[in-house]
């Protein structure tokens, strides 16, 4: 049954409605609107979906809101694209997508690694986004747009 | 989301009667199946683009958004065009109320096809407004430049006037008359330059709008519930087996159809997970591990593509005859989105946002699904996840109107990553077997080719029946022979020569489109067997090629890539390279797409780990002339993403099923190319050739990748696979046979 949860995310406290069984993902999507993060296996094998739980990169599609304790930031919280966050910025100099429907998960891993390692070498920055998936075949434009911002 | 209240058409048909006495662009009416009274509303510049009361200019057209940047590109080609800054552009795509129907966005063909036709009306256009501006400034049309949008007379330049003052919100009310001469490619300063994707920004920040993002007042969650067998029936649906559960509006059962209803997106993935359905299998499908030699035992309907000279004689007294026989696997989109829709169907009017590459085909298909006349029907294109083909992007469209039709409501629908991986139409599988002969100079001297593939389409044109909903509800495919025989033609000048393609009549799965439909597979075939009668000829692979080519274009690609790659000139297989745990090589493949569009050869490097049988492509050099190029970083980036993909489909893809269904239903037994197994390392030449007609990018570098990736492992270990995908279980088990032979 639906219960009243408060979540915060981007930096706003938020009531929502929800089972608490809900991936996060559809309270992200469909009660705030925030399209960022996308539904792509449900599975949390491809990453289409991630979010940061405070400084950690999850798979939002596996998340129960009601097990969501820190604060979500979404893409949108990330930057915009007014005031785009260096790895948003790194992404538009490289033209580092085709459909893009995977670069919610590349951004949001990539950021959260170079949170936890502001430097990481190219094997890291290879291994931190192992578990997301690009079917375009955009790999080699998103590892340079990721090493542009881990070189900077 | 609005709809538009007045339809398009009716301002379309504004025009009058006079309409009719306007010839068409003739290339328009050869790639479409719109009817000709239709396209006679085409022949106004207002149904190719209009100029705002805020000087920006809206272009309407039929192409759409696949991920692949034509929206860019196609901007770029209207403002080189117009006079226009590209950021004063904005693309209506796809609309059956609003854009012209240019067919469908598919096979490589939105720059070659589609770009001709806004080339034109931009230049019809700009015409116009510079004798609109003429009259107004008192001066002649030759005396007259544009820049960003502001006419201006060349000698005195405080006679100005904007496009915004001349028309702006107003119609032209002029026909696209083919008088008005596009510019000169020499001339061009927008087209040809490495312009940003428009859609880039709004893709990283997460304010891009796809169809997944669509929300409509009212709108409801849909999910279908697909039969737990291919061909299966529905014997019974229990709905007491949701009781209790919340938000479920409605279970929704139509022939064979299932879907349910809810108001909430998590409650009708649960609904849909929950919902007691009893099937009856249908006929068991083929079995898997027999499937090449069911298609070569085939009854099949044969063609010859090609005979040159007498092949029979000429192998017969060859100094050395060589045959093999290729395989290639069924393979899937899978696209990282699954496939979604937003149908709103009430009052006898269905209006459905979905990511269809032929809007309108497929408004035709569901007219015929909804019972309703095609007029009351609008699609309306929303971006999706990368294609790559027919993939479940039109099913979904049916699944959420049939849905909607059921509730009378806006109903939203996502498949979930095992409808898409199960039930999205499949890249079907191949055989190809070719005989070659060599004279004793090294020379070849007969190719014999023959291909065995069922349709690569099946995309609904006008029918119900090409839809899953469609087939559920008892209607059934209705496809011709199309695709497989792309690129069976090799693509070299031999004395004797022969190509047959076998039909077959149907497929195990599903078969439909997937980028390139059989050319990568024939290319697969064609240049790996090049490679081995250059062995077998103990020749280098790259100047054995050349020595078989004419075409300088060819020659000019073959070599770039040759020198991009600092190719070492010797044969293969490398000396020594049995010796080592990890071998490695490089392997060349060549490339026209289509065997008349754009040119691509590639060198592969690869590292071969002999204990494991894994394959790495560590390095992929590729020159590329697709003539004209409109946005070089465009190009590149198809290039890129062609070659990874490819790789992908090489190394790792395979659709496993059993006798009753597709069992590859997640990323785990599906998997794709991950980063950590990307190359190194992707270069690339582009061969600009201005003088030439633009052809599409999308596709040929697809091409020469697997050949490529097989030459290379040939010449990193002795040992030649022809049977994709090169998993390492294969590879170590091909290895470990020469081993012990």
């Amino acid at each position: 049954m639906a219960s009243q949860l408060q979540i915060t995310v981007n930096g706003k406290r938020y009531r929502v409605e929800a089972a608490p069984d809900t991936p996060l993902l559809y309270v992200l999507r469909n009660e705030l609107n925030l399209n960022g993060p996308k539904f792509g296996c449900g599975l949390a094998q491809c990453g289409a979906c991630t979010v940061h739980l405070g400084d950690r990169a999850v798979r939002s599609c596996v998340t129960p809101v009601s097990s969501v304790r820190a604060s979500v930031t979404t893409l949108e919280g990330l930057g915009t694209r007014e005031k785009p966050h260096p790895l948003q910025q790194a992404f538009i100099d490289e033209q580092a997508a085709q459909c893009g429907y995977c670069i919610n998960g590349m951004i949001m891993t990539a950021a959260a690694l170079i949170k936890r390692t502001p430097r990481p070498g190219e094997a890291q920055i290879r291994e931190a986004l192992a578990g997301n998936l690009c079917r375009c075949g955009t790999h080699m434009r998103i590892l340079r747009a990721v090493r542009r911002v881990a070189r900077a | 989301m609005t709809t538009a209240t007045i339809s398009r058409r009716r301002f379309l048909t504004g025009g009058g009667a006079l309409i009719v006495t306007f010839s068409l662009p003739l290339e328009l009416g050869a790639q479409t199946s719109t009817p000709p009274e239709r396209l006679a509303q085409y022949a106004w510049i207002d149904a190719w683009l209009a100029v705002g009361g805020d000087g920006r200019v809206t272009v309407f057209t039929g192409k759409v958004e696949l991920g692949t940047g034509v929206e860019t590109a196609l901007s770029q080609i209207v403002a080189e065009e117009l006079d226009v800054p590209v950021a004063r552009i904005a693309i209506v795509q796809g609309d059956t109320a609003r854009t012209p129907d240019q067919g469908y966005t598919v096979g490589s063909k939105t720059i070659d096809q589609g770009g001709p036709q806004l080339r034109q009306a931009a230049a019809e256009a700009r015409q116009a407004l510079l004798e609109m501006a003429a009259a107004r400034l008192g001066a002649p049309v030759e005396r007259l430049v544009v820049k960003d949008g502001v006419v201006s007379a060349r000698e005195e330049p405080s006679k100005r006037v904007t496009y915004a003052e001349l028309i702006g919100g107003q119609r032209f009310n002029r026909a696209v008359t083919k008088t008005a001469k596009p510019k000169s490619p020499a001339g061009y300063t927008v087209v040809g330059t490495a312009a940003p994707r428009v859609d880039i920004p709004g893709k990283v920040t997460g304010t891009h709008t796809y169809v997944h993002d669509l929300r409509l007042p009212g709108m409801l969650q849909g999910r279908v519930v697909r039969p737990a067998a291919i061909g299966a029936t529905l014997e019974s649906v229990d709905e007491g087996s949701l009781g209790g559960l919340p938000g479920v509006v409605k279970v929704v059962r139509t022939g064979n159809f299932v879907g349910v209803v809810c108001e909430r997106e998590e409650q009708a993935i649960r609904a849909a997970r929950e919902l007691k359905v009893a099937w009856k299998d249908g006929p068991a499908l083929s079995e898997m591990k027999e499937l090449y030699q069911t298609m070569r035992g085939a009854r099949t309907t044969d063609r010859a593509l090609l005979t040159v000279g007498d092949v029979g004689p000429a192998l017969a007294i060859a100094a050395k005859s060589l045959h093999a026989t290729y395989e290639w696997p069924f393979q899937m989109h899978a696209s990282i989105g699954p496939s979604c829709a937003v149908a709103d169907v009430r009052d006898g009017k269905a209006t459905v946002w979905c990511a269809s590459q032929g809007v309108f085909g497929l408004r035709d298909s569901l007219a015929e699904l909804l019972g309703l006349a095609p007029d009351n029907v609008r699609l309306v294109f929303a971006e999706a996840a990368g294609c790559y083909g027919h993939n479940g992007a039109d099913d979904v469209a049916a699944d959420a109107a049939l849905l909607s039709q059921a509730v009378g409501r806006p109903v939203r629908v996502q498949w979930m990553r095992h409808d898409e991986h199960g039930w999205e139409p499949k890249g079907p599988s191949m055989v190809m077997q070719v005989r070659g002969g060599l004279d004793a100079q090294g020379r070849v001297v007969a190719w014999d080719y023959e291909v065995w593939t069922p349709t690569h389409s099946t995309r609904p044109r006008s029918e119900a029946g090409n839809t899953l909903a469609g087939q559920l509800t008892g209607r059934a495919i209705k496809a011709g022979l199309s695709g497989g025989d792309r690129n069976a033609k090799y693509g070299y000048v031999f004395p004797n020569g022969r190509v047959v393609v076998h039909w077959l009549p149907r497929a195990a799965l599903r078969p439909s489109a997937l980028r390139g439909l059989g050319a990568p597979q024939n290319s697969f075939a064609n240049e790996s067997f090049m490679d081995e009668l250059a062995a077998a000829a103990g020749a280098d692979p790259v100047q054995f090629r050349l020595r078989h080519l004419t075409d300088s274009r060819a020659i000019a690609v073959v070599e770039a890539a040759a020198l991009l790659a600092r190719w070492e000139t010797r044969p293969s297989p490398k000396p020594g390279a049995a010796s080592r745990p990890v071998a490695t090589g490089r392997g060349i493949a060549y490339v026209q797409y289509e065997n008349e569009n754009a040119y691509v050869a590639m060198v592969a490097e690869v590292a071969v780990d002999r204990r494991t049988g894994a394959v790495r492509v560590t390095r992929a050099w590729i020159a590329h002339d697709c003539g004209l190029v409109i946005n070089p970083d465009g190009v590149r980036n198809q290039i890129e993403g062609n070659v990874i993909q490819t790789i992908s489909r090489t190394l790792k893809e395979e659709v496993k099923f059993d006798r009753a269904r597709v069992t590859s239903l997640d990323w785990r037994s599906y998997p794709i190319l991950t980063f950590a197994e990307a190359p190194d390392e992707v270069e690339i030449v582009l061969v600009n050739r201005p003088d030439q007609r633009p052809v599409g990018a999308g596709e040929p570098a697809a091409c020469p990748v697997p050949a490529a990736i097989a030459n290379a492992i040939f010449d990193a270990t002795g040992t030649r696979v022809r049977t994709v995908p090169f998993t390492p279980e294969r590879i170590k088990a091909a290895l470990d046979a020469v081993t012990r032979a």
